[in-house]
Parts: structure tokens; sequence; C-alpha cells
């Protein structure tokens, strides 16, 4: 039986390639707004592009921070691509304007500092043996598109596995919390490298 | 740890076939921009650029489907440019599959558009391409163009960079209507005065013939290099391009190696 993922249409992001990108690393894929199938899927994809408080009213607006909080309650996958991992984060600073995200992490969103912005590109990452997302392609590139990041997890405390990259300071790639994961970059777009950490979290669901 | 400089064939599309001319005036078929696009991301390019040169509206609308089959079976970002004038179009086209958008025309027309672009759909998408020619007098010297580089605007093409950038667009599309097709180098002074200019990404364009001509053209501050024609007809093949860039010591994705 493929794993059956909806992609969250809260009307942020290129849904068709994700959407395209799952079924090609195995998944029956749904694009939908729909809560009830949000809520059944054996995994959610939630992507996001664009500016930070946008997609946070989106998300909020398709209901889609309850969705993810009562998955997660139940132990449920989510998946958080690009802005779709940012509002994860306690909150996200663009332009002078600071945005509560779903505060599932410990982390501000803030402008990367690197000479050329946007962050455009296929970029290494600083994956660990302990990944499990990254299994089989640490050593690959993967592609990134975004001006903003979160550079510092702010907790102590619980520390779930962190990925980093860098362009201009180092920033947090991806992040695996038992069953929430996010990656900063578009896993959809990353060509080979892309669709077997699409693979590799449908692993994980089954 | 730095982002791979992109190499990027762009792929010109009339009526959904691809055509590629020398200096934007003889145009040969060059075949199906679906299975070039998939051949071209066999081979590793990083990225590619459909530029639409269809100049009928039923003509256009092949586009979206071009694009939609595309996404379909290519798993790395597409832009799409060419014709295109509002945001209605740049929805319909993100929807269709493309990754980004380029706009040129219409920016020139209406530069409040990129702001307007980039505040609805992120900077992220939003392209501005620049068609550069060399003119005298005051100024960089750089002059926007329109038409395929046929007129001439007065717009000073460094100054037109630097206040698109400004405005929302969160990349250069770089053409050198001089050097386009000549094969003869990227117009260097042309780059590095737009680099110097902004600081998003800067794609430069126009004037690829040999190998040593891509490295010459990130060594003054592109981050990415398209060409067309030459990849199209095999003169110069995208992972020789990649190892030529490697050797002169710039980060590119080569899958032969992983990362590098």
């Amino acid at each position: 039986m493929k794993p059956r993922v909806v992609v969250f249409d809260y009307g942020s992001g290129n849904l068709r390639s994700a959407h395209r990108a799952l079924q090609r690393a195995g998944a029956d894929s749904e694009v939908t707004a729909d809560a009830r199938a949000a809520m059944k899927a054996d995994g959610l994809v939630v992507p996001g592009v664009g500016a930070f408080a946008a997609c946070m009213s989106g998300l909020r607006a398709a209901g889609g921070d309850e969705i993810i909080a009562k998955r997660l309650a139940a132990g449920r996958r989510v998946l958080g691509i690009c802005v779709g991992m940012q509002v994860l984060f306690t909150r996200g600073r663009e332009h002078g304007v600071v945005t509560d995200g779903c505060a599932l992490w410990p982390g501000v969103v803030d402008r990367l500092d690197a000479s050329v912005l946007p962050h455009m590109g296929w970029n290494t990452v600083t994956a660990t043996a302990v990944s499990s997302l990254f299994a089989g392609v640490a050593g690959e590139r993967f592609y990134f598109v975004h001006s903003y990041a979160v550079k510092r997890w702010d907790s102590d405390g619980r520390r779930p596995v962190l990925t980093w990259a860098t362009h201009g300071e180092r920033f947090i790639a991806a992040v695996e919390d038992g069953p929430l994961c996010a990656t900063q970059f578009h896993p959809e777009k990353s060509g080979d490298a892309g669709a077997a950490l699409l693979s590799n979290w449908l692993e994980m669901i089954r | 740890m730095t982002v791979a400089i992109r190499v990027i064939p762009c792929l010109d599309v009339d009526g959904g076939r691809v055509v590629k001319g020398v200096n934007f005036v003889s145009l040969r078929d060059a075949g199906d921009p679906v299975e070039l696009a998939a051949a071209y991301d066999a081979e590793g390019a990083d990225e590619i650029v459909f530029l639409d040169i269809t100049a009928s509206s039923d003509g256009r609308e092949t586009m979206y489907d071009v694009l939609a089959r595309t996404a379909d079976q290519v798993f790395i970002p597409l832009t799409v440019g060419g014709g295109v004038r509002c945001a209605g179009d740049v929805d319909r086209l993100l929807r269709a599959g493309a990754d980004k958008v380029s706009v040129n025309t219409a920016a020139i027309a209406r530069p409040e558009l990129l702001s307007e672009l980039s505040a609805r759909f992120g900077s992220q998408c939003v392209v501005v391409s620049v068609d550069a020619r060399r003119v005298p007098g005051p100024g960089s010297g750089f002059e926007v163009t329109t038409h395929g580089g046929r007129r001439g605007t007065g717009i000073d093409a460094v100054a037109w960079a630097a206040r698109a950038a400004g405005l929302g667009a969160g990349e250069i599309l770089l053409t050198s209507m001089d050097a386009d097709g000549t094969k003869a180098g990227f117009d260097l002074p042309l780059i590095s005065a737009v680099r110097a200019a902004v600081d998003v990404p800067v794609v430069a364009s126009g004037g690829a013939g040999r190998l040593a001509d891509f490295a010459q053209a990130v060594a003054v501050g592109a981050d990415a290099v398209l060409a067309a024609s030459l990849f199209h007809f095999g003169e110069l093949r995208i992972t020789a391009v990649k190892e030529s860039l490697r050797a002169d010591g710039y980060p590119v994705r080569l899958s032969d190696t992983g990362a590098s």
C-alpha cells in the first residue's frame, strides 16, 4: 500500500510540483484544503512560499495550524517545506514586522546576512549520520530559494536532529523532531536528491 | 559550503516548439521543449528557462501546456518569461508549474508591476529580464532594449537593474544583446556593472561560445550562467561547463561526485 499524503492547499506555493514529486517518490498524493482529508492522511505536507505573514494568515484561515497540532498530538507525520517550515517556529520578522508562527519549535525566522539575497540555488548541508531524512543523500546539494531563515535553535533543553546550511551565515536547513519534520530547501525541486529525501520521509510513515 | 554556480539552458519556445536564432533574427527549430527539458535535467542542468516568443495569443496558450507537462516530469526549478503583462499572467504560469516568472517590457512600461508581483507572490519568483546593449553617452554605457534588442528605450540598463531589484525583483536575468549569438564571450563589463549595482542573484546571458567564457562571467560576479543554442546543438555539454567551472575553483552541482 502506498502511503496516502495530502499536500495542504492553503493558497501558498507551487503545489503541483510537490504533488508530482511525492507521487514520483512513491506516495498516493492529493492536493486539497479539506481538513478531514488532511487529518486522515498518513502524511501531511505543508508547503509555502512568499512572505511569512501571508503564509501564516493563510494557514490559520484554512485551519492548518490546528490540523498540524492535532496530527502531532496523535503522532502523525507532518512535513513543512520552505516557508511551510518557517511558520512552525515561534515567530517571523520580515521588513520590521513581527508575526507569530505556530510556535511548535523555539526560534525566530530572520533575514540572512549575506552579500547576495535571495539565497537562490543548490547548496550543501551538514547532515549527520543520525539523520533519517538525509540517509543516502547527506553529501548532495539541495535547491534553496529564500532570504529568511532560522539561525538559532532557541532552547537549551530538548534538541531534535538539526541539519545546517550556510549562506553568508549558518542557518537551519532541516529539522527532524519525531513526527514533525521540515526542510528550508525544496525537496520537490531538488532533482534525484530531493526525490530520495521524500522517499526517506515516506519510509518513516510506513 | 557555498551555493553552486547554476548552469542554465534557455529554451526559446514558439507555438510549443523550441527555436533559437542567431542574434534573434533567423530561427531554427531545435525540438520539443518537454523532451529537451527532461534531457537537460538528466544531464545536470540546475534550472530551465523557457522564453515564450510566441506572437499570437492562441499560440501563447500552448505555453501553459508545455509548462505543465514539463513540471510533471522535471524536478528542478523552471523559469518562464516572454509576454508576461500582469499579475494574472504570473498567477497562471505559477499554477501551471513555473517556479519563477521573468518580466521585461511590462516592467519597463510600469515599474510598480514588480512591487505588486513581489508583494503577492514573493520576490523569490519575480525575475526581471534586462536586455542591454552598448550605447555611447553618459551613464553606464548600457541601455535597456525591448523587442529582442531591436528597440532602444533610452533607459540606463545598470540603473534599471538596481531599481528593479529595489522594487522587489528577486533575480536579474541579464542578456547582452551585443554579445548574444556571437559566441565571442559574455559582456564582462556589463555583468560587472550590474553585479556592483544589485545584491540579488545575476544570471549572465548572451555570448557564451567556449568553456572558458563561463568562468569569466562568474569571476566578474555572475551567480548563474545561461546559454541556448550552444547547448541545443550539442556544441558544449552542461557537464563539461560544470567540470570546467569546478576546475577553476567554483562550486558546482555534479552528480558524479555529489557535492563539490
